[in-house]
Formats: structure tokens, sequence, C-alpha cells
């Protein structure tokens, strides 16, 4: 009797279970089977980026309607990150472009092998150091500095000396070197101000650091403009936002006597793609007035190119650094793991 | 209907296929792992003063959660027995053991909630005066690991005490013993001989702990190997430090789990069936009793209420209805049912495959061999699996493609050791009970376990088919080294909004989160194992 009770039932159990299977399999390739358009370029980049309010849907707009194709941002948690992930990726990558990456990476990312040579006339690029690179393409660039709220601070330090020597309840916001260029933009400031004595001040800074973001926007959006900490570290650039969109003077950039670190942000092609000479029409499109003239509203940086009048008049009104500093991109290569280790022992204390 | 006599499939079949399984999954991927040690320098990533750091901190913050939580379930396990009768025991009881259904990330989203810059407590102290309490760093990794395993540890404790024998209580009554005399010499003797299992057991558990980690933690003060590993993958795409990183975790955690073994406990031990059995002895102190039990509830269930309350805003709507949201979600269930289905499928071919050994050939040990294979995984957390993986497939695929293959294939494993214990006492009384009947009636193979092991396992496979399924829901650690844009699951998205700071999102997606893993739960026992008492 208990034998034939359950031997309608049993039936059941192998459906339900061929039926959840099936299910599995079937929604399982066909999402990792995703559709591959013909003419699609693939670009890798950061989450700001591709925002709204961020170049991105201007830049889409705008190449979609000269080169018929479809143009795909593929935003990433982190600039750095970018550089990682395709590394992850290696060959299989499907990015054709790298976005966003900056100066202080070229040496590291050229030396991947992944990327192709750009074939882009650059001599259109105007920028504060001569540009040479035959394999990046300068899109915008800014100097690193710390943002304050005039309504929490008055006073802000003149230099990164008074900041380091500030006392403890002046509280900073900053990014994480590993996953963000801003991150990794301070730290290689540091260091060329203070050389070998670059992890006493991170010793002294420690106390002050709020908190590490991973990336740039959790830092400034998210707990800066949240009143979270009365200072973060952003561009010279940021405030030219505030006062051009926001019309507020509120939040201001701190000079600092020592110059500010520059940060040239660069996009370039992967030798993998096959999609190179779209890629490469995308990389030329990036010195164009259409994209440049995009930049300094919506990626808050100056072009990378002279963009004459067209650049927002609130511009003029931001702090120009006494000098400009940047270490050669070889040197960061060979000791960025080094310095990366000795910020982290210097924060992990 | 055809008179050909059915097919006999060979007893080893099954077993071999899930042993084959486990062994592809786990074996090749540590191969990957030792193959690529070979091109590393093991000890800088040791003498590093960064990684040194990272090592000391992770069995720092384990000693310190065991300690916690050791201390404070003992208490409570006391109270919880001396006060045998009051209304919601049973219920308070059951949620000991909720961490097994609800997801790590869903409790750290309420405790948050409560203890974090915007919440009660820190409004509290603001009124008093007092500084605030800062949720991230240690102190909220402490938190968080003992709101996880204090009820663990209490429910294990609860268990000895309730075991002691009657007749021992009515001893005491008889001779008048005061509360602290009835300690030192019947409940401490009762449970002095768990506390080191669990101590390990806890430990073994906070050591490895990932989600924790990753989401109090993780700022370079306060991260552990686990997360090291997942950073150096992720972050740095420095594969040198993350296999260096992965071996010296997995050596660890051999010798913790050699540890854990010889005291007898499990990982799995939140799912043993608690037989309650109160003892008729009154106690003299309900005051305390009932402040130790009130004060444990409250802690376990306002950040529960308060991210349920919370979660109704008005974003919730257009949370959910985001492309982003339900496509994680669609990923959670694909997940959560094809990592289940593998595993209750694994577990039963390794289970009637030492039922066969065991009690056929009479082979204990081999049978036992076969069940430790699906144990293995206790041995290797998922990131040193994903980090194994990853470096297999890398030369021949887009890994980030693969990331929900990857996912189910890991969490699969992670699940197998609670489906082993689900189903291993059934699948033995199954063949104990029907053995004779079925050599007389000459049915083997396929109709033998339609007709007679399925009626039996039903019940049990449904269960575990549930356990293992929410479980898998819940797991973040695959999916944070695989996920990506492309694909997301429930759990990645959250720690992702959580991550930007985004507070009513993540609070929705947590709530959604938790409602799927309910319904996992109750559904899948219900849809498999039938009504409760058919």
């Amino acid at each position: 009797m208990i034998i034939n009770r359950h031997v309608k039932k049993s039936p059941k159990l192998s459906r339900s279970f061929s039926v959840l299977i099936a299910l599995g399999v079937t929604l399982l390739v066909g999402n990792s089977a995703a559709a591959a358009q013909d003419k699609t370029l693939t670009v890798y980049t950061y989450e700001s980026f591709t925002s709204e309010w961020g170049p991105g849907p201007i830049v889409k707009k705008a190449f979609e309607a000269q080169c018929d194709c479809t143009l795909q941002f593929v935003p990433l948690d982190s600039s750095a990150g970018i550089l990682s992930r395709v590394q992850l990726e290696g060959k299989n990558t499907k990015a054709d472009i790298v976005l966003g990456l900056d100066t202080n990476l070229m040496a590291v990312a050229e030396d991947t092998g992944l990327l192709a040579k750009s074939n882009v006339d650059t001599s259109a690029v105007k920028l504060p150091i001569e540009w040479t690179s035959d394999v990046f393409v300068p899109f915008d660039y800014g100097y690193f500095a710390f943002v304050y709220d005039t309504e929490a601070i008055t006073s802000p330090p003149s230099s990164l000396d008074e900041l380091v020597n500030a006392p403890d309840d002046l509280k900073i916001i900053i990014q994480d070197p590993r996953t963000s260029t801003p991150g990794l933009g301070l730290l290689l400031w540091v260091k060329s101000v203070y050389g070998d004595k670059a992890a006493d001040v991170w010793k002294k800074l420690q106390p002050k650091i709020l908190t590490v973001t991973k990336g740039w926007s959790e830092a400034y959006f998210s707990l800066f403009l949240n009143g979270e900490a009365p200072m973060v570290l952003s561009y010279s650039t940021s405030p030219g936002y505030h006062m051009a969109i926001d019309k507020t003077d509120r939040y201001q950039a701190a000079a600092f006597s020592e110059g500010h670190y520059l940060q040239v942000e660069i996009a370039a092609l992967l030798e993998s793609s096959s999609n190179k000479t779209l890629g490469r029409e995308f990389l030329q499109f990036i010195l164009s007035k259409e994209f440049q003239t995009a930049l300094p509203l919506t990626n808050v940086m100056y072009p990378s190119t002279d963009i004459g009048n067209d650049l927002p008049a609130e511009f003029n009104k931001l702090i120009q650094p006494k000098s400009v500093l940047l270490l050669d991109s070889a040197e960061i290569r060979d000791n960025r793991k080094e310095w990366l280790s000795e910020w982290l022992d210097v924060s992990s204390q | 209907m055809c008179r050909t006599p059915p097919y006999k499939p060979p007893w080893w079949l099954p077993g071999a296929l899930s042993v084959l399984a486990v062994v592809a999954l786990v074996g090749l991927p540590l191969l990957a792992l030792v193959n690529e040690a070979s091109n590393i320098e093991l000890l800088d990533t040791i003498s590093d003063p960064y990684h040194q750091r990272v090592i000391n901190f992770s069995l720092y913050q384990a000693v310190l959660s065991t300690l916690f939580s050791v201390v404070l379930a003992t208490p409570l396990a006391v109270a919880l027995s001396r006060e045998p009768r009051f209304k919601g025991r049973d219920l308070l009881i059951n949620l000991f053991s909720l961490s097994l259904v609800i997801p790590t990330i869903v409790a750290i989203v309420g405790i948050v909630s409560v203890f974090g810059q915007a919440g009660l407590v820190n409004h509290w102290l603001q009124t008093l005066g007092l500084p605030s309490f800062s949720i991230y760093g240690l102190h909220g990794i402490l938190l968080a690991h003992v709101f996880f395993n204090t009820p663990l540890a209490a429910r294990v404790l609860l268990q000895s005490l309730e075991n002691i024998p009657q007749e021992q209580w009515r001893l005491a009554a008889q001779l008048g013993l005061p509360s602290n005399s009835r300690w030192r010499f019947i409940e401490w003797p009762a449970i002095r001989p768990q506390l080191v299992g669990i101590a390990i057991l806890i430990f073994a558990l906070c050591f490895t702990s990932f989600t924790i980690v990753m989401t109090l933690g993780g700022g370079p003060r306060a991260t552990t190997i686990e997360v090291a590993i997942y950073q150096a993958l992720r972050f740095d795409f420095d594969i040198n430090t993350a296999v260096a990183l992965a071996l010296i975790q997995l050596a660890l955690c051999s010798l913790i789990m050699i540890a854990t073994h010889s005291f007898g406990m499990q990982t799995s031990q939140g799912l043993s069936e608690i037989k309650l059995n109160p003892s008729t002895h009154y106690s003299s102190s309900h005051c305390l009793n009932g402040l130790i039990i009130g004060i444990a509830a409250l802690f376990l269930i306002t950040p529960l209420a308060s991210l349920v309350v919370k979660a109704f805003n008005p974003a919730t709507l257009t949370v959910i209805a985001h492309s982003k949201t339900l496509s994680a979600l669609t990923n959670s269930v694909v997940v959560a049912l094809t990592a289940g289905a593998l595993a209750v499928s694994m577990g039963i071919g390794l289970q009637l495959s030492a039922r066969h050994l065991r009690l056929r050939l009479n082979k204990r040990s081999s049978g036992k061999a076969i069940q430790l294979a699906g144990n293995i995984i206790l041995v290797i957390p998922p990131v040193v699996l994903g980090t194994g993986l990853f470096i297999l497939l890398r030369p021949f695929a887009d890994v980030f493609a693969l990331a929900l293959a990857l996912v189910i294939a890991i969490n699969s494993l992670m699940a197998l050791p609670f489906v082993l214990r689900i189903l291993e006492g059934p699948v033995l009384q199954a063949a104990q009970r029907h053995d004779r009947l079925i050599q007389s009636l000459g049915i083997h193979g396929l109709p033998r376990w339609r007709l007679l092991d399925w009626p039996h396992l039903k019940k049990p496979i449904g269960y575990s088919m549930a356990i293992a399924s929410t479980l898998a829901a819940g797991d973040l650690s695959a999916i944070a080294l695989f996920g990506s844009e492309r694909i997301t699951t429930l759990p990645l998205l959250l720690y992702q909004r959580m991550g930007s700071y985004r507070h009513y999102e993540a609070l929705t997606t947590a709530v959604l989160l938790l409602l799927l893993c309910l319904a996992l739960f109750f559904v899948l026992q219900r849809v498999i194992g039938g009504k409760p008492d058919a």
C-alpha cells in the first residue's frame, strides 16, 4: 500500500527536477552567449564618465552620428580598475578601447603588451607637458587638489605641509591608490614633494583620513557633498562645476604652495580588438571639437586641446598651480608596487 | 509496459559521477594554483610587512570574535535552560539558526542601519553627548561576527544543558542547591566539553569570513587574508600575491579543519536538529534570566526589523523595477536553483554509493572516504577555489563571461557538506528498512529509487535543496570574484549599492534578497518535500 501511494507521485519529482535544470541551463547559455552585433565599439571607462550628467551620452550621440556603428560604454567601478580588468580578461577581453587611465599608469599599461599603436595625429594636443606617446591619446587634464566646503572651513591649509601638520580634527576623504587614479595621484604627489620621507608624512596624515574610498565618485558625491567630511581629494577644476551649474561658490579648491600634481587622462586601443579601424577613428574623434567642448562641464576637467572661447568663463576663476608636479611614468612603473606597499604598510598600522 | 528487465545501473555509478564532479571542480583549480606557485616567491609575500599584518589581523579578529561569541552565548544558554517555558521561547531558539536562511550581507545592512552613522544607537549616543560608534573597521567586524555566532553557540550549549538527566535536577532540588552551586556542579560540567569544539568552529567561520570583512572592513587596517586575495586579484591583477596568499590560507584552513574535526564539530552545526527537552527545575532569579534573554532577543531582532521598516521608502518601487535589479534577481534565481540542484544531485550520488559500500559491502571506511570527498570544500575557502578556477580558465576563456557557471559550481560545492549532513541519516535508514523487502521482490536500480528511496527521502531532499539554494542565493564570495557590470546577482548588487552609500537602494535590495531567500527556503521544501505532515 505504501508503495502504491507513491508510485503516482514519483514522476512529478523527475519532472520538476528536469524542468529546474532545463530552466537553469537555458538561462545560462542565453546569458553567456551575449548577442554579438556587428560594428559595436566597446569602451571600458569609469562610472562617472558614463553617468547621465557625464560626457558619455554626448559623446555617444556625436560619434554614432558619424560612424554608423554602436558605441557601447562599459562603466567599471573605478578608474585604475580599468587596467586590472583588461589584464584579468587578457586577450579575451571584450573591450576595444580603454578610456580613463592616466599619465601615471602609462608605462604600466604599455608593459602589459595589450595595447596597440594609436596612429592618431596628436598635433592639436595642448597640455602643460609635451605629448609624445604613439599609443595613448590624451582626452583631458587637471590638477589634483583638496576641495573644501567653505561653510565648514574658513581658512584651509595653504600647503601640503600645513595639511599634514594640521590638527587631527580636520577630516579628509581620500581614494585608494590601488583602485583610483586620484588616489594614486595623491600617493605620487606626496612622493614628489617628500621623496624618502613620504612614509612619515602618511603616518602624520592617518588620523585625519576619515575614510579611503574605492573610487572618486563615492568620495565626492556620496560622502563629501553629503557633509560627511569638510575636505576631499579631487581636482582644482571641481569648483568650476559648482560655479557654472549650481551657481555657488561654496566649494573651493585649496591652493598648495608646493605645487599641484598633474593628471592627464588618456585612452588607448587594445591589440586584441577586432575593430581596430573603427577604434582608431574613435581615438581621433577624442580630439575633435565635439568631444573636447563637452568635457569642461561634464567631466569637469580642462580639455586636452585649445577650445578657445568654448571654455566656460568659470574655469578662469580656478586656482592656478604655482608649479606643476609630475613623476616620470617609467619611474612610477618601476616603483609603484614598492610605493603601494609602503602606503599599505603605513595605512594598516 | 515493457517486459524487459529494468535497467540496473551499477552501484558505484552515482558516487563515481559525483566524486568525479567534485574532483574536477576542486582538484583542477588546486592543481592550477600549485602549478602557478612554482613561479612565485612565496616567502616574499609572507615577509612583506603589510601581508604579515593582514595575516595577524585575520587571526586576531577571529580570536576576539570567538571569545566574545562564546562568553556571551554561555549565560544566554544557561538563562534559556533555566527558563523552560515562556511565550516565544521556541520561536527565539528557531531564530538562532536563521543565519542559514538570512544571507550575511542582508543582516549586515540591518546591523548598519541600527549601529551605523545614521542609526539608532549613534542617535542615542549623540543625545547623551557620547562619542559616536563607528561600524566600519574592527568594531563592526566583531559586532557582526557576534551577531551571527552567539546564537549558533548558544544553540549548541543549550542542547547540552537540555541533555542533563532530569534526575540530576531532582537531586539538586532535594539538596536545595542554590543557583551558583547548580552552575558549578551541574551546568558547567555539562557545557564544558562542548566549549572547545564550538570555539574552534566559530574561530574557523570567522577566520575565513569574507562578506563581513568586505563590507565592514576591507580598508588597509581591517583586511583578512580572504579579502586580501580578492583585492590582489581584482584590484591589482597581482596573480603572484593572490596565489601566495591563497596557499597560506589553504594551509591555515587545513590546520583549523583538522582541529575542528578532532572535536567533532562541523560547519553545518546550525543544522543539527535541536531536541528541546526543557527541564522542570525552577529558577531563583527570573529577573536576571529575563534580562539576558531580552537583550539577546533585542540584539537579534532589531537589525532585521529596522531593515524591513526602512526598506519601504519613496524609492522602493523605482529600485525594484530598475533593470539592474531585475537582471540581478533573475541571475540569483538561476544561481540558487541550479547550484541547489547540482549540490543535491552530487549529495544523493555520494550518499547512495557510500550506503552501498557501508551496508552491503561492509566497507565502512571506503564509505566514509566517499562522503569526505564531498566535505573537502570545508578546507578550501571559496575565494581560494575561485582564484584557482580563475588561473585555470583564463588562458582559454573570458572568465567574466562564464561568471554564472563558475558561481554555480562554487556555490554548489559550498552547499554540499550541508546536503550530505541532511541526507546521511535518511539514506541509511531507507536501506536498513527496505533492503530485505527489496531483495525478496528483486527490485533494483531506478525502480527501487522510485518506489522506495524517493518516498522516504523526498522530505530530506526537499530540505537540502532548500538549504543549498538559499545559501547559494545569498553568497557574495564567488560572485565578488567573477561578477562584473555584465553579470551581477542580488548580493553583488547589494554590495555595490552599499559601497556607493546609496542607503535606500541598499535597504530595498536587501529586503528583496531576504524575500527571495525565504521564498526559496519554504517553497522548495514544500514543492519537493510535499505537505508538512503527509
